[in-house]
């Protein structure tokens, strides 16, 4: 038992990439294995890391669960993990999804060796994301991650993959080139990568000495803007946001899920992580911008889903439409660090990742629950299909609320706490963006409405296409996603304690 | 005395040369497995060198002194240190899975491997890599050149008897010339340091490690810094100088092209390393300006130039020319991450690019052709192949988690340490790489199966995946256990930078 209280992180995270190999070894042909083997192992990390989130002190600051391990010495970097309030509740999230995606991807027949491989490592890459105390680490789990995406897409995705896939890569590799040039400039100046130093070097350094014959400011605004546009690809921001409509509505469901639920909380966390307490200074001087970016996400993306046709793209829009209040609240909370405001802001932020992680999971596995049936995604041609499929249709009705941000669930919470902190500090865009909160409500009742209401289309009523009922897997999936988008819509205070102890303590 | 691992590891593939020709011609798969059980041995011996290397005393190591020629000063002085003992275990494990893939497939419709003459074949390989180990262990600048050109010559020979009928002659002759040339440029700085070693000091000696001590000028090492450096670069593939490298990888039969990017180009850019920089330090200093400027544009124009071949090995061919940037890159910042880098990335490349060649061997000895479009599907004959040339293109992108990550990060942290805007440059070249290998992936190995290779291909032999397997197997270790390789290199570098004059 020792060993598993001081290696609780590494556990969780390398439980997945063990679990890979083995299956690597287990005999071909048996999908079944497969599916439960994954299911189980991917169950371990998320039962260690409900322990470590009761284990969690909420009233001690800094980082918990520190282990540390020598891995490149020569360039100064160590394996050093570590969780805060903040990192602590993306491990749960991702560790949540994650059995969920591939209880979601039982249907998947094509190749389960090879997809449950890939499943399992990119949890790996995406865990060590949020766990990572040493920049290089971070780096390496950030591109580790992109790899296992790009082939989910890529091999098991529908008609559109190879475009989708390809522009994927590009743009995430494309921004994180920016980031492994300031990653290594910072190696260069301090000798080693250990955030926690850094947090406390950089900061430090002299704003009128040079720094590899330019000014210190400059070439801190230079790995700001490198950092931003990392993370900003990653969100999306608008107008990076480009390669997610086409990814999201390619990949197979479960890695749709995946993508909306945790890989956009990377570019999140790096935000929250690496650029508010590196680049307190430059935050504040271009807040502004991010705001104009996350307002545009807001509205223009709020727009874009409802001008969609195919549902799947109507959810993946979305996307960007929510992503751009976590990011409002990161330019508010930039703007006035260290305010009451800000901080409300910002535990508005995180819960709204957190919650965003939960209503777009289900979302992406509801449009994906109706494509296996009917094997269209036009949301021309359902229709009134809710005397078909009752069960589904409150679920999804329930779901789709959550994303509307009704109050009594998730979405509302945070939404509104995002919108109460930024209001007082950035009024104009608070202002604009609730216009695009306006067209929120408009596409998800869109959604419902030409899927669920209005004159049935008899294709779906008999005959070989007569639409069947979510079966009990389904459900099973959607259970868990429903149990906390109600439970934190009532009763948030369980989390944002959590929250709320990192942001204070970090900024 | 010491058993003289050393010198046994460096002779075992000649001595096993001559078993093999005194073989009968038709004896092929005796001759096969002579050559196999050489390779192993050496392989073996080279692994327990590696290990039993001592990193907490550093220096030269194994260290074996045999006059040679006295009166001229030349000895067969051999030892390693930190630099050249990775580049001794690269030629063991490029050695062995070479052998491997040349084994060969008896398949009605395929010919596969070396059918044509295998004893021959494995004879010259194997005093090519006689040469190659030689020059790794040298500590004698006679012996040096010695090897240099023995490993030099069999290339003709491997390159226009086995080689791609189509450009085969043409190749061999541009590559040995290039490198001919290279080395007599190479040679004449190497007697002009001797001369002036023996003015200065009194001293007739070749040994390298007194030639360090030799206080050349400033001037001298100025002048003759170019000639000595570009000489042996050459071999290393540089910018404006490596046109002859992907001719002639194209035109290889498939092993010695894994020698040949694998090993031989590290010939080149570690004698440059050794020769030049070591024994002419200031000069180094003084230029290098030059090779950073020449290998910062063979990073770029190498990866994008392989990102526009329509021909896989080309475009392979390519990618060494952009890798072997990265190695000289390093070379020219002169401090420790550059040096560490370029280090693990001789090694790392070595390894990835033996793979590389290796798998588009095994496609093209079954598809007959080379032609990236023409190709598709081949993940559903080859899975394993497939496997392993995902594995190399991530190295090759510098994915961390991978050895090519380990040794790219450092080689541009030691550029940002020089000159911030050539790392900014360079870097571009992450991108077109993983644009490049990404595309070929999807076409290659997971787009539309051709419909006249339905039925006609057949997957690789139980060696192939045996090579492929032991190729991966170093790039991952190394990649997510730098330990194992980078204190090791460490340990030559800190010497570099004592002759460096403590940068």
């Amino acid at each position: 038992m020792n060993f598993i209280d001081t290696h609780l992180l590494s556990l969780i995270l390398f439980v997945p990439a063990l679990a890979a190999v083995i299956i690597l070894f287990l005999p071909n042909g048996e999908n079944k294995l497969f599916h439960w083997f994954t299911l189980g192992a991917s169950l371990i990390p998320f039962v260690l890391s409900l322990v470590v989130w009761f284990r969690f002190d909420a009233t001690q600051s800094g980082f918990q669960f520190e282990e540390a391990y020598v891995w490149y010495e020569a360039i100064g970097s160590s394996f050093h993990l570590g969780v805060d309030g903040l990192s602590l509740t993306m491990v749960l999230l991702t560790t949540l999804l994650t059995p969920l995606a591939i209880l979601a991807s039982f249907s998947i027949s094509d190749r389960v060796k090879a997809y449950m491989m890939l499943f399992l490592f990119l949890e790996t890459g995406m865990l060590g994301v949020f766990m990572a105390l040493d920049l290089l680490i971070f780096f390496v789990f950030w591109e580790v991650g992109l790899v296992p995406m790009f082939f989910l897409i890529n091999q098991w995705g529908s008609a559109n993959r190879n475009y989708a896939s390809m522009k994927f890569l590009i743009y995430t590799m494309g921004g994180s080139l920016g980031l492994l040039l300031a990653i290594q400039m910072l190696g260069v100046l301090f000798g080693h990568f250990d955030l926690v130093r850094l947090y406390e070097g950089w900061n430090s350094l002299d704003p009128t000495k040079t720094l590899l014959g330019l000014p210190v400011s400059t070439v801190k605004a230079i790995a700001f803007w490198a950092f931003t546009i990392a993370f900003a690809v990653k969100v999306p921001v608008w107008p990076f946001h480009t390669w997610l409509p086409d990814a999201h509505t390619e990949a197979p469901t479960a890695g749709s899920m995946i993508l909306a639920g945790v890989l956009l909380k990377l570019g999140a966390y790096g935000f929250l992580r690496l650029i508010l307490p590196l680049y307190p200074n430059e935050a504040r001087i271009f807040a502004g911008a991010l705001a104009v970016l996350a307002t545009a996400a807001i509205v223009f993306g709020a727009f874009a889903a409802y001008a969609q046709t195919d549902f799947k793209r109507l959810v993946a829009y979305s996307s960007v439409n929510h992503m751009g209040f976590v990011v409002l609240g990161i330019a508010a909370a930039a703007f006035a660090a260290g305010t009451n405001d800000a901080t409300i802001a910002l535990n508005g932020a995180i819960l709204q990742m957190f919650n965003h992680g939960l209503s777009a999971a289900g979302m992406f596995f509801l449009v994906g629950v109706i494509y296996e049936r009917t094997h269209t995604r036009d949301l021309g041609k359902f229709g009134g299909l809710f005397p078909l499929v009752p069960v589904y249709g409150g679920i999804l009705i329930f779901t789709s609320m959550a994303s509307l941000g009704l109050p009594g669930l998730n979405g509302f919470i945070s939404e509104f706490l995002v919108v109460r902190g930024a209001w007082p500090i950035l009024p104009i865009y608070t202002a604009i963006s609730m216009l695009g909160l306006l067209f929120t409500g408009a596409y998800i009742l869109k959604g419902i409405k030409q899927v669920l209401h209005g004159p049935l289309n008899e294709h779906w009523a008999r005959g070989e296409h007569k639409l069947t009922e979510i079966n009990t897997r389904e459900i099973l999936v959607m259970v868990p996603l429903m149990a906390l988008i109600l439970w934190i819509g009532i009763w948030p205070a369980w989390i944002l304690n959590v929250i709320n102890n990192a942001v204070v303590k970090l900024f | 005395m010491n058993f003289p691992v050393l010198s046994v590891i460096t002779f075992t593939p000649m001595v096993a040369a001559v078993l093999i020709l005194l073989l009968p011609a038709q004896r092929k798969n005796e001759a096969r497995a002579v050559a196999l059980a050489a390779a192993t041995f050496a392989l073996i011996l080279s692994l327990w060198t590696y290990f039993n290397y001592d990193q907490a005393a550093a220096g030269y190591q194994f260290v074996e002194k045999y006059n040679w020629l006295p009166v001229l000063g030349i000895s067969l002085h051999f030892g390693v240190d930190g630099i050249s003992m990775p580049l001794v275990l690269l030629t063991g494990v490029v050695m062995f899975t070479g052998v491997l893939i040349s084994w060969g497939d008896d398949h009605p419709h395929v010919m596969a491997g070396i059918q044509d003459r295998p004893r021959e074949f494995f004879a010259f390989l194997f005093i090519l890599a006689s040469g190659v180990l030689g020059v790794f262990v040298s500590l004698d600048l006679f012996m040096l050149f010695f090897f240099y050109e023995i490993a030099v010559f069999p290339m003709y020979l491997l390159i226009v008897i086995w080689g791609w009928i189509e450009t085969r002659e043409y190749a061999a002759m541009k590559l040995t010339l290039y490198l001919f040339i290279g080395s007599v440029v190479s040679l004449v700085g190497v007697l002009v340091m001797y001369w002036i070693q023996y003015q200065n000091t009194g001293l007739l000696s070749f040994d390298m490690l007194q030639m360090e001590q030799a206080g050349f000028s400033q001037t001298f090492q100025n002048i003759w810094f170019l000639p000595v450096f570009f000489g042996f670069a050459v071999l290393g593939g540089i910018w404006p100088f490596h046109n002859w490298s992907p001719d002639g990888h194209v035109a290889a039969p498939t092993a010695v092209s894994m020698f040949h990017a694998g090993v031989l180009m590290k010939l080149g850019a570690f004698a440059a390393l050794r020769v030049g920089i070591m024994l002419l330090p200031q000069g180094a200093q003084t230029w290098s300006w030059l090779i950073m400027a020449f290998a910062a544009i063979a990073v770029v124009y190498g990866a994008y130039i392989a990102f526009v071949q329509m021909d896989f090995k080309y475009m392979v061919g390519f990618s060494s020319v952009s890798h072997m940037g990265l190695v000289m890159l390093g070379f020219s910042t002169l401090n420790q991450q550059g040096l560490l880098g370029s280090g693990v990335q001789m090694f790392s490349h070595g390894v990835m690019t033996a793979l590389f060649f290796a798998v588009v061997g095994m496609i093209y000895d079954r598809a007959h052709t080379r032609q990236i479009p023409e190709l598709g599907g081949i993940n559903k004959i080859m899975p394993f192949a497939t496997i392993g040339f995902i594995i190399g293109g991530l190295v090759s992108m510098g994915m961390p988690g991978f050895s090519g990550f380990v040794a790219e990060f450092p080689i541009f942290m030691g550029v940002w340490g020089r000159q911030w805007l050539v790392a900014v440059i360079a870097s571009i070249s992450i991108v077109i790489t993983a644009a490049y290998i990404m595309r070929n992936i999807r076409q290659v190995f997971f787009g539309e199966l051709p419909e006249k290779f339905e039925g006609h291909l057949t997957d690789v032999t139980v060696l192939d995946k045996v090579a492929i397997a032991v190729l991966c197997f170093f790039m991952v270790v190394i990649g997510l256990f730098p330990r194992f390789m980078v204190p090791m290199v460490q340990t030559g570098v800190e010497n570099i930078l004592r002759l460096l004059g403590g940068q």
